[in-house]
């Protein structure tokens, strides 16, 4: 058992180090930004799934703390050092999310869901109407310093630390009354969890994560505006990569991160027309043909007596 | 003289209009095993409710062991040492059995977690008869054995009182001789249990006293035999049916 796990880490670090190489070989810039999609997917899947994962809280409020990342970096990249814009994005996702999960958390179901929804909605609608009316320019232009492959790098850190961290919560009592929440909050309470305690943790550590996840990402578009830092749609492609995958599963948003980018990618390539459309038609597809993600199809393939 | 573990003192429920628990006060000894009978709907699951903090109160207090719990949430009242079952039988069905019981270990005060936690759910499994199945998902259990494991659960908790919520019902008659057994026995480690119950044969073997509700107010309080020969019993809830306690068991198998 002991062995094992030493094998399994080992094993995971060989893969952070090959993949930190990576960039030194490769040629092509479109690899990269690939690359870069990819990783980003894959830490905005992954920490989607450690709050919502377990405890099957679904939350479309990916996008409100990717967008407040990347807004951070658009107004203070140019006032502080990289440290301290990352720092003062992660003490804002924090915040915010300890606002909104001690005000929200105690919706559940689709009351939770449409919340969610709506908390991205009114931050993207407060931020363009700080724009219009106190900057008075909608757009904001991000020069910094940073070239792709170090987004490239940080982005690996990052998914990195979340996977570190979501396998370390597995083993913990907090992995556990994550589980026994995600059953049955009625049971959850009368075995002595305090459930608020514990989701608003949670809700927060994954907030945290794509806040700056958003952070990182700003360099890369140059400009930003209110629709791209807070497009609903980064919120629907997170939730149904870590569906595809397995929500439920360490690497399971991985899994359906990695197919998604580069299906997402070729379609918005090849039909830019009527990308909306297919996307729509993959949503549906995935959720009528695989309902308990890759992970559950793998298992039941591999034959549980 | 021994405190009560258990002290309800005008303890009221209203739903909208409904008076479901009304003024409601009884005692529940250390050690005692303590029936609340009475028709459906009278209370009995909405009083058991109240004290395990599921519902909040409209009006009076519970007491444990001389503490106010009433008014604490339902998970600080865990932890104090009241644990339950549920009416409609609720396991983590997605979850092993072993998984079941160890997340009634972990979270109560000096918790168990990881090997520890593994060797005592075993322990508890066996106690309640599912030893065999440690490894099963809860959800592939049988209705009885999930009952079974969500009793394991609850004696996860080192309970110093356990509610137990029509836990014997819908057994066969092998089946509640090994529950009445199961339960007596749990009594003997000096365990103390408020059960609302319908199985007369269980009621007669385990409740040394018995607290009979109708519409939500306590109607009779006394030992066992007396209560239930009381004729206001009599005429409130066990009707007809008194003639013929089998009557009782088979509308509730």
């Amino acid at each position: 058992m002991k062995r094992t796990e030493i094998l399994v880490w080992s094993a995971a670090a060989l893969g952070v180090a090959l993949l930190a190489w990576l960039p030194q070989w490769l040629q092509s810039d479109y690899v990269l930004s690939l690359l870069i999609s990819t990783l980003m997917y894959g830490v905005l899947a992954t920490a989607w799934a450690l709050f919502s994962g377990p405890t099957r809280y679904v939350s479309l409020a990916t996008v409100a703390f990717f967008g407040v990342g990347a807004y951070t970096t658009a107004v203070l990249s140019e006032v502080l050092p990289w440290a301290g814009v990352l720092a003062v994005a992660l003490v804002l996702g924090v915040l915010m999310a300890l606002v909104v999960g001690l005000a929200t958390l105690r919706l559940s179901g689709v009351y939770f869901v449409i919340f969610s929804f709506g908390l991205a909605e009114l931050t993207k609608q407060l931020v363009t109407w700080y724009e219009v009316n106190v900057t008075k320019e909608i757009g904001r232009y991000v020069f910094v310093d940073i070239t792709q492959q170090h987004i490239y790098w940080q982005l690996l850190a990052l998914l990195a630390l979340v996977l570190g961290l979501r396998a370390a919560i597995g083993r913990t009592r907090l992995g556990l009354a994550l589980r026994v929440i995600g059953e049955d909050e009625t049971v959850a309470v009368h075995v002595g969890i305090n459930t608020t305690v514990v989701k608003v943790l949670l809700f927060t550590l994954s907030s945290a994560f794509i806040t700056l996840a958003g952070a990182i990402m700003a360099p890369r578009w140059t400009y930003i505006d209110p629709s791209i830092a807070f497009a609903p749609v980064i919120s629907f492609q997170t939730l149904i990569m870590a569906l595809l995958g397995g929500a439920g599963a360490l690497f399971g948003p991985l899994l359906g991160a990695v197919p998604l980018v580069l299906l997402f990618e070729y379609l918005s390539a090849s039909f830019p027309n009527h990308f909306s459309i297919l996307l729509g038609l993959v949503f549906m597809v995935i959720v009528y043909l695989v309902p308990n993600g890759l992970v559950g199809l793998l298992r039941r393939k591999g034959g549980r007596p | 003289m021994s405190v009560p573990l258990l002290q309800l003192n005008g303890v009221t429920r209203r739903f909208g209009g409904l008076v479901a628990v009304n003024q409601l006060s009884l005692d529940v000894l250390p050690g005692e095993v303590v029936g609340l009978l009475g028709p459906n709907g009278s209370g009995k699951t909405t009083a058991m409710n109240l004290i395990s903090g599921a519902l909040p109160l409209n009006g009076g207090t519970v007491r444990l062991g001389g503490q106010v719990i009433s008014g604490l949430k339902s998970h600080q009242i865990a932890r104090l040492g009241v644990a339950r079952t549920f009416q409609l039988v609720r396991v983590l069905s997605g979850m092993t059995c072993l998984d079941n019981v160890a997340a009634g270990l972990a979270f109560r005060p000096q918790g168990l977690h990881g090997q520890a936690a593994r060797e005592r759910a075993v322990v508890l499994l066996d106690r309640v008869g599912l030893a065999d199945r440690a490894e099963l998902p809860a959800g592939d259990l049988t209705y009885i054995d999930q009952k079974r494991l969500e009793l394991a659960r609850a004696l996860a908790l080192a309970p110093r009182l356990l509610l137990l919520d029509e836990w014997l019902a819908g057994l066969n008659p092998t089946e509640l001789q090994q529950g009445i057994a199961l339960i007596r026995s749990l009594s003997h480690d000096g365990l103390t249990l408020l059960l609302v119950e319908h199985v007369m044969d269980a009621v007669h073997a385990l409740c040394t006293r018995c607290v009979v509700m109708n519409a939500g107010i306590k109607i009779a309080d006394g030992p066992t035999r007396e209560v239930l020969s009381d004729p206001h019993v009599i005429q409130a809830y066990l009707g007809e049916d008194d003639a013929q306690p089998s009557g009782v068991e088979v509308a509730h198998a």
